[in-house]
């Protein structure tokens, strides 16, 4: 019987195809565990519906950066041209609004991608130097190349390290580990 | 385009020629394309290439430096002709760079398996074209070090740029583009460099891969917020790059000089981009998989779907030609009559000759199988096609601008060796970007490559 530490982070374990990890995701989440994370070298097809993932939050951030893009790259330009320094062009309306449509449109797309780009960041908490699981040897050299593993977390209300490393190798995983954070 | 053969996606092509060689795993792609980057050593050839590269770097700095100290009349530009090379060469490399985003965005919205092993490095390629691209309007203005005065900022003058010429829109839309595809290519890189910081055997080589895959590790959460942002950028840079070239195009046609002023330069531009940037994909490809044993991933099909992919925008092109030919002549404009002529007879038509050569007849070719799956055929076509639509952008700045209305204004221009030094230099730079490329960064992206794997391991089932 292994002791839970006060800083484990939780139990690890490994699968060698994404249907396994699929599989094991549904599992995880059948026998009532929430926080559990999975981990795969490439997006897995069907892994965040296991998961019961919802919605992310990434296209509101971005179509309210596009907003913000092209409104203020808008009235910036007819603020310019209207108030702070109106010229007049034989006689032309000062409001030349469709003269001004591709900056408007390029800062559009301009504010719309950054805010996907930083937003998907920061959501995702990156960048971040430091995580526990890159203690364990096996995840550091495989995570990222040919290897899906599961991680049932210390903070789940459920967790017991025992109870979980049982409940992944029941699941038929590999060289289920205890991660530690120190 | 109607070619006699089964649709692409038939069984039957997919089994002569697929995206993938069969057998590949998800081990065997990540180290065969990490291992281009983290230890094979440097080779002879390799060293060579960017020795030579960097060479041409030197020149481009001399020929920059020099420009800085003398200013633009080191160029054959004059009045009436203040548009020479500069202006050639910037919209030469920015359709260049189209391609790269092409592939990327569009054919990732259309869900083109195909794009998978060549899309990192055609962005790459973007990346660079637009850098090169930047350089020339920026030396044009023969003051740099004032460039800022395009960009809005609260001066002390109070002045603001003229939103409302195309020349500003140029400004937003280069430095826009060159953004998005900077991102672009980031956020696709940040899980490779994961990859990479945890195959990298030594401290610097993990710290510095380590920092820019920003402790990447592939978690589910992340994966689904990535892919959102991926679609979501490849949904924003596919307007983006057609809004581009269509304001570059703004510089030429809202001018009122003849030759420029036609509404279908947008799309012809846009079209011109594309079959450029094609061009040069391939002439980067073939050489690339060659050097580094790729072609389990970089297959026939890749080559071939790009050939036709040429053909079909080298047909729009022609489309463009003939339309621009006609249109000036049933308008009934006499200068525009008159600049048709002067394209057919002028000073300057061996130039429009080799250009319908270059872009219209010689493509024809691509017709042919035999041709389009000749590695080098496609490599001559590939750089003839790029030399065509050099020769269009020349043919359009130089002959409008030597023979505008006036007789009294007509003017000749000719390059000096300033004006070949500085593009041979961009040429020089941009091969050099590849050469590093492709030494520190994967040229083909694993996760995708990962993502193919576990697709055609499934349809074999």
């Amino acid at each position: 019987m292994i002791e839970h530490r006060s800083h484990t982070y939780g139990v690890l374990g490994e699968f060698v195809t994404e249907h396994e990890l699929i599989h094991a995701a549904e599992k995880a989440r059948e026998a009532g565990y929430r926080r559990y994370e999975a981990y795969a070298p490439f997006p897995v097809e069907g892994l965040s519906e296991a998961m019961g993932l919802k919605r992310n939050k990434v296209p509101l951030i971005t179509l309210i950066g596009g907003l913000c893009g092209g409104l203020g790259g808008f009235f910036f330009q007819y603020w310019c041209n209207v108030y702070s320094y109106p010229l007049n062009i034989a006689g032309r309306p000062l409001n030349s609004w469709p003269a001004w449509i591709p900056v408007t449109f390029e800062l559009t797309v301009l504010g719309a991608s950054l805010s996907a780009v930083f937003g998907m960041l920061a959501l995702n908490g990156l960048p971040q130097p430091h995580h526990p699981l890159f203690n364990v040897e096996r995840f550091s050299k495989h995570a990222t190349s040919d290897r899906f593993f599961l991680c049932i977390e210390a903070r789940d209300k459920k967790f017991d390290l025992a109870d979980a490393s049982r409940f992944l190798q029941g699941l038929n995983a590999q060289h289920v580990t205890e991660v530690v954070d120190d | 385009m109607s070619v006699s053969e089964p649709p692409l996606d038939s069984p039957e092509i997919r089994r002569l020629s697929p995206v993938l060689a069969p057998g590949h795993t998800y081990a065997t792609v990540t180290d065969k394309i990490a291992a281009i980057v983290l230890t094979r050593r440097v080779s002879l050839g390799w060293l060579a290439g960017f020795g030579i590269a960097f060479t041409m770097v030197m020149v481009l700095n001399l020929a920059v430096g020099w420009l800085i100290i003398k200013g633009v009349g080191i160029w054959g530009i004059n009045i009436p002709i203040g548009w020479g090379f500069a202006i050639v060469n910037f919209v030469w490399w920015i359709g260049i760079g189209h391609a790269g985003t092409l592939i990327s965005a569009i054919l990732f919205l259309l869900n083109q398996k195909w794009r998978t092993s060549i899309n990192r490095f055609a962005e790459a390629m973007t990346l660079f074209a637009v850098a090169c691209a930047g350089l020339f309007p920026l030396i044009h203005t023969g003051r740099p070090w004032m460039a800022y005065y395009m960009f809005p900022y609260p001066s002390t003058m109070g002045l603001w740029p003229q939103f409302r010429s195309p020349l500003i829109w140029d400004v937003f839309a280069v430095s826009t583009y060159g953004t998005v595809s900077a991102m672009f290519w980031f956020v696709g890189l940040i899980p490779d460099l994961a990859t990479l910081r945890d195959h990298a055997i030594g401290k610097p080589k993990q710290i510095i891969y380590g920092m820019l895959a920003m402790g990447w590790r592939g978690s589910a959460r992340h994966w689904h917020r990535y892919q959102s942002a991926y679609l979501l950028l490849a949904g924003l840079a596919t307007p983006l790059v057609l809004s581009v070239h269509t304001v570059v195009s703004f510089d030429f046609s809202v001018a009122i000089v003849p030759g420029w002023h036609t509404t279908i330069f947008p799309p012809y531009f846009v079209a011109g981009a594309i079959y450029s940037g094609f061009a040069m994909v391939l002439t980067i490809a073939i050489p690339l998989r060659a050097a580094y044993d790729l072609e389990d991933f970089i297959t026939m099909r890749h080559l071939e779907n790009m050939a036709m992919v040429m053909l079909a925008t080298g047909l729009i092109v022609a489309y463009g030609y003939f339309f621009e030919f006609f249109l000036s002549l049933y308008s009934g404009n006499k200068f525009d009559v008159f600049l048709v002529q002067q394209r057919l007879h002028g000073p300057y038509n061996h130039f429009y000759f080799a250009l319908i050569l270059c872009n219209i007849l010689t493509p024809q070719l691509l017709w042919f199988q035999k041709i389009r799956t000749n590695v080098a055929m496609l490599f001559i076509m590939s750089l003839i096609i790029n030399l065509g639509m050099w020769l269009e952008r020349f043919v359009i700045v130089v002959i409008s601008l030597t023979r505008d209305f006036m007789p009294s204004a007509w003017g000749r221009y000719s390059a000096t060796f300033w004006d070949y030094a500085t593009f041979a230099g961009t040429l020089g730079l941009f091969t050099m970007l590849l050469f590093l490329f492709v030494r520190v960064l994967p040229a083909i992206s694993i996760a995708e490559m990962r993502e193919l794997v576990a697709e055609t391991t499934e349809e074999h089932k």
